[in-house]
Protein backbone atom coordinates (compact mmCIF):
# COMPACT_ATOMS: atom_id res chain seq x y z
CA UNK A 1 0.00 0.00 0.00
CA UNK A 2 1.08 3.61 -0.91
CA UNK A 3 1.54 5.98 2.19
CA UNK A 4 1.52 9.55 2.21
CA UNK A 5 4.18 11.47 4.42
CA UNK A 6 4.45 15.30 4.21
CA UNK A 7 7.45 17.01 3.16
CA UNK A 8 7.06 20.49 3.65
CA UNK A 9 4.73 23.58 5.11
CA UNK A 10 4.32 27.11 4.31
CA UNK A 11 2.26 29.44 6.34
CA UNK A 12 0.62 32.84 5.77
CA UNK A 13 -1.51 33.73 9.72
CA UNK A 14 -2.14 36.69 11.23
CA UNK A 15 0.89 35.57 13.68
CA UNK A 16 2.97 35.34 10.60
CA UNK A 17 4.13 35.26 6.95
CA UNK A 18 5.90 32.00 7.34
CA UNK A 19 6.04 28.60 9.28
CA UNK A 20 8.87 29.47 11.89
CA UNK A 21 7.36 33.15 12.82
CA UNK A 22 3.36 32.14 13.35
CA UNK A 23 4.41 28.84 15.12
CA UNK A 24 6.61 30.87 17.67
CA UNK A 25 4.07 33.43 18.03
CA UNK A 26 1.45 30.76 18.67
CA UNK A 27 3.25 28.94 21.09
CA UNK A 28 4.13 32.56 23.14
CA UNK A 29 0.49 32.89 23.63
CA UNK A 30 0.29 35.81 21.14
CA UNK A 31 -2.89 36.43 19.82
CA UNK A 32 -3.66 37.80 16.01
CA UNK A 33 -6.67 39.57 16.74
CA UNK A 34 -7.18 43.44 16.83
CA UNK A 35 -9.52 46.41 15.24
CA UNK A 36 -10.35 45.88 11.36
CA UNK A 37 -7.56 47.85 9.55
CA UNK A 38 -9.14 47.72 6.06
CA UNK A 39 -12.16 49.12 5.91
CA UNK A 40 -14.16 51.39 7.55
CA UNK A 41 -16.19 49.22 10.24
CA UNK A 42 -17.92 52.33 11.93
CA UNK A 43 -21.55 51.17 10.81
CA UNK A 44 -20.50 47.14 11.38
CA UNK A 45 -21.85 45.41 14.48
CA UNK A 46 -18.03 43.58 14.53
CA UNK A 47 -15.31 45.16 14.43
CA UNK A 48 -12.13 43.19 14.90
CA UNK A 49 -10.54 40.24 13.61
CA UNK A 50 -7.24 38.27 12.78
CA UNK A 51 -5.53 40.11 9.81
CA UNK A 52 -2.62 39.33 8.33
CA UNK A 53 -0.45 42.25 9.18
CA UNK A 54 1.43 44.37 6.57
CA UNK A 55 4.32 44.52 5.32
CA UNK A 56 6.08 46.85 7.24
CA UNK A 57 5.10 44.88 10.73
CA UNK A 58 6.94 43.29 12.73
CA UNK A 59 5.36 39.89 11.22
CA UNK A 60 3.84 41.09 8.17
CA UNK A 61 3.46 39.52 5.21
CA UNK A 62 4.82 40.64 1.67
CA UNK A 63 3.50 40.09 -1.16
CA UNK A 64 5.89 40.87 -3.58
CA UNK A 65 8.18 38.08 -2.13
CA UNK A 66 6.49 35.31 -4.45
CA UNK A 67 3.33 36.71 -6.04
CA UNK A 68 4.36 38.52 -9.47
CA UNK A 69 3.35 42.02 -9.35
CA UNK A 70 0.77 41.30 -12.55
CA UNK A 71 -1.34 38.59 -10.79
CA UNK A 72 -1.01 40.12 -7.64
CA UNK A 73 -3.05 43.37 -8.91
CA UNK A 74 -5.70 40.88 -10.65
CA UNK A 75 -6.55 38.33 -8.12
CA UNK A 76 -8.22 38.15 -4.63
CA UNK A 77 -6.04 38.48 -1.48
CA UNK A 78 -7.21 34.27 -0.85
CA UNK A 79 -5.22 33.46 -3.98
CA UNK A 80 -1.93 35.83 -2.94
CA UNK A 81 -1.71 34.10 0.29
CA UNK A 82 -2.42 30.44 -1.32
CA UNK A 83 0.55 31.50 -4.17
CA UNK A 84 2.66 32.09 -0.97
CA UNK A 85 2.16 29.58 1.31
CA UNK A 86 2.53 27.40 -1.77
CA UNK A 87 5.61 28.46 -2.62
CA UNK A 88 6.94 28.00 0.79
CA UNK A 89 6.03 24.41 1.15
CA UNK A 90 7.63 23.46 -2.12
CA UNK A 91 10.68 25.47 -1.04
CA UNK A 92 10.82 23.58 2.03
CA UNK A 93 10.64 20.60 0.45
CA UNK A 94 13.37 21.07 -1.62
CA UNK A 95 10.88 20.43 -4.31
CA UNK A 96 10.87 23.86 -6.74
CA UNK A 97 13.12 22.60 -9.38
CA UNK A 98 11.24 19.13 -10.59
CA UNK A 99 12.08 17.16 -13.86
CA UNK A 100 9.34 17.15 -16.48
CA UNK A 101 8.62 13.32 -15.65
CA UNK A 102 8.33 14.45 -11.46
CA UNK A 103 6.19 17.63 -12.61
CA UNK A 104 3.73 15.45 -14.82
CA UNK A 105 3.18 13.12 -10.96
CA UNK A 106 3.11 16.58 -9.14
CA UNK A 107 -0.43 18.39 -8.33
CA UNK A 108 -2.77 20.67 -6.18
CA UNK A 109 -5.25 20.69 -4.10
CA UNK A 110 -5.47 23.76 -2.63
CA UNK A 111 -9.06 24.63 -1.76
CA UNK A 112 -10.92 27.85 0.16
CA UNK A 113 -14.67 28.25 1.41
CA UNK A 114 -15.36 31.71 0.00
CA UNK A 115 -13.06 32.36 -2.41
CA UNK A 116 -12.88 36.01 -3.78
CA UNK A 117 -15.63 37.49 -1.99
CA UNK A 118 -13.76 40.82 -1.55
CA UNK A 119 -13.37 41.62 -5.24
CA UNK A 120 -16.97 40.36 -5.79
CA UNK A 121 -18.18 42.89 -3.30
CA UNK A 122 -15.87 45.72 -4.88
CA UNK A 123 -16.69 44.92 -8.71
CA UNK A 124 -20.54 44.83 -8.01
CA UNK A 125 -19.92 48.21 -6.83
CA UNK A 126 -18.43 48.76 -10.10
CA UNK A 127 -20.84 47.21 -12.06
CA UNK A 128 -23.81 49.15 -10.15
CA UNK A 129 -22.00 52.75 -10.63
CA UNK A 130 -20.26 52.83 -14.03
CA UNK A 131 -21.89 49.72 -15.98
CA UNK A 132 -20.79 46.48 -17.00
CA UNK A 133 -18.31 47.78 -19.00
CA UNK A 134 -15.83 48.97 -16.69
CA UNK A 135 -16.40 45.40 -14.90
CA UNK A 136 -12.59 43.87 -14.89
CA UNK A 137 -11.46 41.38 -17.54
CA UNK A 138 -9.79 39.49 -14.52
CA UNK A 139 -13.28 39.51 -12.49
CA UNK A 140 -13.71 36.26 -13.05
CA UNK A 141 -10.20 34.05 -12.66
CA UNK A 142 -9.33 36.74 -10.08
CA UNK A 143 -12.11 35.76 -7.61
CA UNK A 144 -12.68 31.60 -8.35
CA UNK A 145 -11.46 29.05 -5.45
CA UNK A 146 -9.78 27.05 -8.03
CA UNK A 147 -7.19 29.31 -8.96
CA UNK A 148 -5.01 28.89 -5.97
CA UNK A 149 -4.32 25.63 -7.29
CA UNK A 150 -4.02 27.15 -11.16
CA UNK A 151 -1.78 29.82 -10.62
CA UNK A 152 0.50 27.53 -8.56
CA UNK A 153 0.55 24.79 -11.17
CA UNK A 154 0.97 27.35 -14.16
CA UNK A 155 3.79 29.16 -11.45
CA UNK A 156 5.68 25.77 -10.74
CA UNK A 157 4.84 23.79 -13.84
CA UNK A 158 2.80 21.19 -11.63
CA UNK A 159 0.72 19.02 -14.47
CA UNK A 160 -0.47 16.27 -11.96
CA UNK A 161 -4.46 16.18 -10.56
CA UNK A 162 -5.08 20.09 -10.34
CA UNK A 163 -8.23 20.07 -7.52
CA UNK A 164 -9.75 22.74 -5.35
CA UNK A 165 -12.40 21.59 -2.23
CA UNK A 166 -14.98 23.82 -1.40
CA UNK A 167 -16.64 22.39 1.94
CA UNK A 168 -16.72 25.81 4.15
CA UNK A 169 -14.58 26.01 7.46
CA UNK A 170 -13.91 21.91 6.27
CA UNK A 171 -11.91 22.94 3.23
CA UNK A 172 -8.75 22.68 4.29
CA UNK A 173 -8.93 19.07 6.08
CA UNK A 174 -10.61 18.02 3.23
CA UNK A 175 -8.07 18.95 0.78
CA UNK A 176 -5.42 17.38 2.41
CA UNK A 177 -7.06 13.76 3.11
CA UNK A 178 -8.14 13.93 -0.63
CA UNK A 179 -5.00 14.50 -1.71
CA UNK A 180 -3.75 12.06 0.48
CA UNK A 181 -6.14 9.83 -1.34
CA UNK A 182 -4.62 10.95 -4.65
CA UNK A 183 -1.32 9.67 -3.91
CA UNK A 184 -2.64 6.37 -2.52
CA UNK A 185 -4.84 5.43 -5.25
CA UNK A 186 -1.13 6.37 -7.37
CA UNK A 187 -2.81 9.64 -9.12
CA UNK A 188 0.43 11.32 -8.34
CA UNK A 189 3.29 10.74 -6.24
CA UNK A 190 3.65 14.52 -4.68
CA UNK A 191 0.72 16.94 -3.82
CA UNK A 192 0.35 20.58 -2.71
CA UNK A 193 -2.71 20.78 -0.55
CA UNK A 194 -4.54 23.38 1.77
CA UNK A 195 -6.77 26.42 1.67
CA UNK A 196 -6.92 29.74 1.99
CA UNK A 197 -9.35 32.65 3.12
CA UNK A 198 -9.59 36.21 3.43
CA UNK A 199 -12.90 37.45 3.44
CA UNK A 200 -12.23 40.55 5.93
CA UNK A 201 -14.41 42.98 3.75
CA UNK A 202 -17.53 44.92 4.86
CA UNK A 203 -19.97 41.76 3.11
CA UNK A 204 -18.14 39.18 4.93
CA UNK A 205 -18.20 40.77 8.46
CA UNK A 206 -21.77 41.54 7.94
CA UNK A 207 -22.99 38.44 6.80
CA UNK A 208 -21.61 36.14 9.01
CA UNK A 209 -22.28 39.00 12.04
CA UNK A 210 -26.15 38.76 10.67
CA UNK A 211 -25.99 35.02 10.90
CA UNK A 212 -25.02 35.31 14.69
CA UNK A 213 -21.83 33.69 14.10
CA UNK A 214 -19.63 36.34 14.68
CA UNK A 215 -18.61 37.88 18.12
CA UNK A 216 -19.79 40.92 18.37
CA UNK A 217 -20.07 41.90 21.92
CA UNK A 218 -15.67 42.01 22.26
CA UNK A 219 -15.03 45.24 19.82
CA UNK A 220 -13.63 47.05 22.78
CA UNK A 221 -11.18 43.96 23.54
CA UNK A 222 -9.88 41.77 20.39
CA UNK A 223 -7.68 39.76 21.94
CA UNK A 224 -9.99 38.39 24.67
CA UNK A 225 -12.86 37.82 22.12
CA UNK A 226 -12.48 34.36 20.77
CA UNK A 227 -12.42 32.22 23.87
CA UNK A 228 -13.33 28.63 23.08
CA UNK A 229 -14.45 26.38 25.98
CA UNK A 230 -15.15 29.59 28.26
CA UNK A 231 -18.66 30.01 29.20
CA UNK A 232 -18.40 33.75 27.96
CA UNK A 233 -17.74 32.59 24.70
CA UNK A 234 -19.89 34.69 22.29
CA UNK A 235 -18.75 33.39 18.36
CA UNK A 236 -15.87 33.64 15.96
CA UNK A 237 -13.33 36.05 14.95
CA UNK A 238 -12.57 35.94 11.38
CA UNK A 239 -9.17 35.22 10.56
CA UNK A 240 -7.03 35.21 7.19
CA UNK A 241 -4.27 33.70 5.47
CA UNK A 242 -2.91 30.28 4.00
CA UNK A 243 -1.82 26.83 5.04
CA UNK A 244 -0.29 24.89 2.58
CA UNK A 245 1.69 21.03 3.09
CA UNK A 246 3.76 18.91 0.51
CA UNK A 247 2.27 15.69 0.25
CA UNK A 248 4.44 12.86 -0.84
CA UNK A 249 4.55 9.35 -1.34
CA UNK A 250 6.64 7.57 1.01
CA UNK A 251 8.76 5.82 -0.63
CA UNK A 252 9.21 8.80 -3.30
CA UNK A 253 10.22 10.74 0.14
CA UNK A 254 12.46 8.37 1.24
CA UNK A 255 14.29 7.89 -2.33
CA UNK A 256 15.41 11.41 -2.63
CA UNK A 257 16.60 11.91 1.16
CA UNK A 258 13.37 14.16 1.82
CA UNK A 259 12.73 15.62 5.14
CA UNK A 260 9.56 13.81 6.82
CA UNK A 261 7.58 15.67 8.70
CA UNK A 262 4.72 13.24 9.27
CA UNK A 263 2.57 10.36 7.59
CA UNK A 264 -0.84 11.28 7.39
CA UNK A 265 -2.91 7.86 8.22
CA UNK A 266 -6.09 8.60 9.33
CA UNK A 267 -9.17 10.29 7.40
CA UNK A 268 -12.80 10.46 8.09
CA UNK A 269 -15.58 12.33 6.68
CA UNK A 270 -19.42 12.49 7.17
CA UNK A 271 -22.62 15.01 6.78
CA UNK A 272 -24.68 16.22 9.61
CA UNK A 273 -27.75 15.69 8.06
CA UNK A 274 -29.20 17.99 10.34
CA UNK A 275 -29.25 22.19 9.57
CA UNK A 276 -27.34 24.69 6.95
CA UNK A 277 -25.46 26.35 10.07
CA UNK A 278 -26.23 24.89 13.42
CA UNK A 279 -23.97 21.51 14.39
CA UNK A 280 -25.99 18.56 15.03
CA UNK A 281 -26.87 18.93 18.70
CA UNK A 282 -25.21 15.33 19.81
CA UNK A 283 -22.38 15.97 17.72
CA UNK A 284 -22.96 12.65 15.45
CA UNK A 285 -21.20 13.62 12.43
CA UNK A 286 -18.51 15.29 14.00
CA UNK A 287 -18.14 11.52 16.17
CA UNK A 288 -18.46 9.31 12.69
CA UNK A 289 -15.78 11.26 11.17
CA UNK A 290 -13.94 10.98 14.08
CA UNK A 291 -14.46 7.47 14.09
CA UNK A 292 -13.72 6.83 10.31
CA UNK A 293 -10.36 8.49 10.87
CA UNK A 294 -9.21 6.71 13.94
CA UNK A 295 -10.04 3.16 12.15
CA UNK A 296 -8.71 3.82 8.55
CA UNK A 297 -5.44 4.60 10.96
CA UNK A 298 -5.73 1.43 12.96
CA UNK A 299 -5.79 3.48 16.52
CA UNK A 300 -7.72 3.22 19.62
CA UNK A 301 -8.56 5.80 22.22
CA UNK A 302 -5.10 6.38 24.06
CA UNK A 303 -2.86 6.21 21.03
CA UNK A 304 -4.00 10.55 19.98
CA UNK A 305 -1.63 12.65 22.37
CA UNK A 306 -2.58 16.04 21.00
CA UNK A 307 -6.32 17.15 19.85
CA UNK A 308 -6.76 20.52 17.74
CA UNK A 309 -10.25 21.16 17.92
CA UNK A 310 -12.50 22.82 15.12
CA UNK A 311 -13.40 25.06 18.65
CA UNK A 312 -14.47 27.85 17.34
CA UNK A 313 -15.53 29.74 20.22
CA UNK A 314 -19.14 29.19 19.55
CA UNK A 315 -22.14 26.75 21.31
CA UNK A 316 -20.75 24.18 19.09
CA UNK A 317 -17.59 24.15 21.33
CA UNK A 318 -18.90 21.84 24.18
CA UNK A 319 -21.32 19.37 21.45
CA UNK A 320 -17.73 18.60 19.64
CA UNK A 321 -15.95 18.29 23.08
CA UNK A 322 -18.79 15.78 23.90
CA UNK A 323 -18.47 14.00 20.62
CA UNK A 324 -14.82 13.49 21.01
CA UNK A 325 -15.12 11.95 24.72
CA UNK A 326 -17.02 9.50 23.24
CA UNK A 327 -14.57 8.89 20.79
CA UNK A 328 -11.51 9.24 23.42
CA UNK A 329 -12.82 8.50 26.55
CA UNK A 330 -13.65 11.22 29.05
CA UNK A 331 -9.95 12.08 29.87
CA UNK A 332 -9.27 11.78 25.92
CA UNK A 333 -6.95 8.69 26.57
CA UNK A 334 -4.62 10.80 28.10
CA UNK A 335 -4.98 13.46 24.77
CA UNK A 336 -4.60 17.45 25.51
CA UNK A 337 -6.71 19.07 23.13
CA UNK A 338 -6.93 22.92 22.69
CA UNK A 339 -8.40 25.09 19.88
CA UNK A 340 -5.52 28.03 17.80
CA UNK A 341 -8.58 29.84 16.70
CA UNK A 342 -8.36 31.29 20.36
CA UNK A 343 -4.97 32.85 18.92
CA UNK A 344 -5.50 33.38 14.95
CA UNK A 345 -9.16 33.69 14.66
CA UNK A 346 -11.26 31.25 12.37
CA UNK A 347 -9.46 31.32 9.15
CA UNK A 348 -12.28 29.17 7.55
CA UNK A 349 -11.24 27.59 4.57
CA UNK A 350 -8.06 27.42 5.40
CA UNK A 351 -8.56 26.52 9.04
CA UNK A 352 -7.74 22.86 8.80
CA UNK A 353 -4.54 23.26 6.75
CA UNK A 354 -3.33 25.85 9.26
CA UNK A 355 -4.27 23.66 12.09
CA UNK A 356 -2.55 20.64 10.71
CA UNK A 357 0.58 22.34 10.15
CA UNK A 358 0.47 23.14 14.03
CA UNK A 359 -0.49 19.80 14.66
CA UNK A 360 2.87 18.48 12.60
CA UNK A 361 4.93 21.36 14.21
CA UNK A 362 3.37 20.13 17.68
CA UNK A 363 5.15 16.52 16.87
CA UNK A 364 8.26 17.98 15.44
CA UNK A 365 9.07 20.30 18.69
CA UNK A 366 6.92 18.04 21.64
CA UNK A 367 4.65 21.50 22.77
CA UNK A 368 1.03 22.14 22.24
CA UNK A 369 0.03 25.62 21.40
CA UNK A 370 -2.39 27.07 24.12
CA UNK A 371 -6.23 27.38 24.39
CA UNK A 372 -6.60 31.61 24.70
CA UNK A 373 -8.75 32.98 27.05
CA UNK A 374 -9.80 29.64 28.92
CA UNK A 375 -10.54 32.18 31.83
CA UNK A 376 -14.04 30.32 33.26
CA UNK A 377 -14.21 26.43 31.41
CA UNK A 378 -17.87 25.42 30.37
CA UNK A 379 -19.61 22.49 31.83
CA UNK A 380 -18.32 19.45 30.31
CA UNK A 381 -14.68 20.57 30.18
CA UNK A 382 -13.71 18.83 33.97
CA UNK A 383 -11.29 16.33 33.77
CA UNK A 384 -9.90 17.48 29.92
CA UNK A 385 -6.61 19.10 29.52
CA UNK A 386 -7.76 22.26 27.07
CA UNK A 387 -4.03 23.46 27.60
CA UNK A 388 -5.52 26.83 29.57
CA UNK A 389 -3.66 29.83 27.89
CA UNK A 390 -0.12 28.69 28.11
CA UNK A 391 1.71 25.81 25.86
CA UNK A 392 2.48 22.84 27.08
CA UNK A 393 5.62 20.48 26.66
CA UNK A 394 4.44 17.04 26.39
CA UNK A 395 4.68 13.66 23.88
CA UNK A 396 2.85 14.00 21.14
CA UNK A 397 3.52 11.52 18.58
CA UNK A 398 -0.14 11.54 16.76
CA UNK A 399 -2.83 13.93 16.69
CA UNK A 400 -6.19 14.02 15.83
CA UNK A 401 -7.82 17.90 13.51
CA UNK A 402 -11.13 18.36 12.99
CA UNK A 403 -12.80 20.73 11.16
CA UNK A 404 -16.52 21.17 10.72
CA UNK A 405 -18.28 23.56 8.28
CA UNK A 406 -22.04 25.13 7.40
CA UNK A 407 -24.08 22.81 5.41
CA UNK A 408 -23.22 20.17 8.16
CA UNK A 409 -19.81 19.23 6.58
CA UNK A 410 -17.34 17.42 8.61
CA UNK A 411 -13.78 16.22 8.51
CA UNK A 412 -11.11 14.02 10.58
CA UNK A 413 -7.25 14.11 9.76
CA UNK A 414 -5.03 11.90 11.67
CA UNK A 415 -1.33 11.96 11.62
CA UNK A 416 1.49 10.61 13.40
CA UNK A 417 5.76 10.50 13.56
CA UNK A 418 7.60 8.66 11.13
CA UNK A 419 10.10 7.12 13.15
CA UNK B 1 6.84 63.93 -24.27
CA UNK B 2 3.24 64.84 -24.85
CA UNK B 3 1.04 65.28 -21.80
CA UNK B 4 -1.34 61.77 -23.36
CA UNK B 5 1.57 59.91 -23.66
CA UNK B 6 3.30 60.60 -20.18
CA UNK B 7 -0.58 59.41 -18.48
CA UNK B 8 -0.42 56.77 -21.17
CA UNK B 9 2.74 55.36 -20.18
CA UNK B 10 1.73 55.74 -16.28
CA UNK B 11 -1.06 53.60 -16.70
CA UNK B 12 0.83 50.94 -18.55
CA UNK B 13 3.55 50.95 -15.59
CA UNK B 14 0.83 51.02 -13.22
CA UNK B 15 -1.28 47.87 -14.71
CA UNK B 16 1.63 45.63 -15.75
CA UNK B 17 4.41 46.29 -13.50
CA UNK B 18 6.90 46.90 -16.08
CA UNK B 19 9.89 49.44 -15.77
CA UNK B 20 9.00 52.37 -17.13
CA UNK B 21 12.28 52.76 -19.37
CA UNK B 22 10.67 49.88 -21.58
CA UNK B 23 7.66 51.59 -21.91
CA UNK B 24 8.85 53.08 -25.37
CA UNK B 25 5.99 54.50 -27.83
CA UNK B 26 6.89 51.34 -30.44
CA UNK B 27 6.42 48.66 -27.54
CA UNK B 28 4.59 46.02 -28.45
CA UNK B 29 2.16 45.22 -24.90
CA UNK B 30 1.93 41.85 -26.07
CA UNK B 31 5.77 41.09 -27.31
CA UNK B 32 7.67 43.65 -25.14
CA UNK B 33 5.66 44.59 -22.05
CA UNK B 34 4.06 41.10 -21.33
CA UNK B 35 0.11 41.35 -21.72
CA UNK B 36 -1.92 39.14 -22.82
CA UNK B 37 -5.20 39.70 -24.31
CA UNK B 38 -7.11 40.80 -21.37
CA UNK B 39 -4.80 42.77 -19.67
CA UNK B 40 -5.33 45.06 -23.18
CA UNK B 41 -8.95 45.19 -22.39
CA UNK B 42 -8.05 46.08 -18.83
CA UNK B 43 -5.53 49.20 -20.49
CA UNK B 44 -8.27 49.89 -22.87
CA UNK B 45 -10.85 50.55 -19.73
CA UNK B 46 -8.37 52.38 -17.69
CA UNK B 47 -7.63 54.25 -21.08
CA UNK B 48 -11.15 55.48 -21.34
CA UNK B 49 -11.23 56.42 -17.42
CA UNK B 50 -8.37 58.57 -17.65
CA UNK B 51 -9.11 60.29 -21.01
CA UNK B 52 -13.27 60.31 -21.09
CA UNK B 53 -12.81 58.66 -24.73
CA UNK B 54 -14.68 55.70 -26.10
CA UNK B 55 -12.80 52.74 -27.31
CA UNK B 56 -14.55 50.49 -29.48
CA UNK B 57 -13.81 47.49 -29.59
CA UNK B 58 -13.04 46.77 -33.09
CA UNK B 59 -10.46 50.11 -32.98
CA UNK B 60 -9.06 48.61 -29.48
CA UNK B 61 -8.07 45.70 -31.51
CA UNK B 62 -6.25 47.76 -33.67
CA UNK B 63 -4.24 48.97 -30.91
CA UNK B 64 -1.28 47.08 -30.22
CA UNK B 65 1.27 49.23 -28.90
CA UNK B 66 1.90 52.50 -26.57
CA UNK B 67 2.04 54.38 -29.37
CA UNK B 68 -1.25 53.28 -31.21
CA UNK B 69 -2.76 53.95 -27.95
CA UNK B 70 -1.25 57.12 -27.90
CA UNK B 71 -2.27 58.13 -31.36
CA UNK B 72 -5.79 57.18 -30.86
CA UNK B 73 -6.53 59.09 -27.73
CA UNK B 74 -4.94 61.84 -29.40
CA UNK B 75 -7.47 62.00 -32.41
CA UNK B 76 -10.52 61.14 -30.18
CA UNK B 77 -10.09 63.10 -27.00
CA UNK B 78 -12.82 66.00 -26.52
Amino acid sequence: MRRVVVTGLGLVTPLGADVETSWSNLIAGKSGAGQITRFDTSDQKCTIACEVKPADHEYGFDPDKRVDFKIRRQVDPFIVYGIDAAGQALEDAGLTEMDDDMKLRAGCSIGSGIGGLPGIESESLVLASKGPGRVSPHFVHGRLINLISGQVSIKYGLMGPNHAVVTACSTGAHSIGDAARMIKDGDADIMLAGGAESTICPIGIAGFAQAKALNCSSNDAPEKASRPYDKGRDGFVMGEGAGVVVLEEYEHAKARGAKIYAEVVGYGLSGDAYHVTAPHPEGKGAENAMRMAMRKAGMEPGDIDYVNAHGTSTMADTIELAAVKRVLGDDLGGASMSSTKSAIGHLLGGAGAVEAIFCILAMRDQIVPPTLNLDDPDEGTEGVDLVPKVSKKREVKAVLNNSFGFGGTNASLIMKAVD
Amino acid sequence: MSDTEERVKKIVVEHLGVEADKVTMDASFIDDLGADSLDIVELVMAFEEEFGVEIPDDAAEKITTVGDAVKYIEEHKG
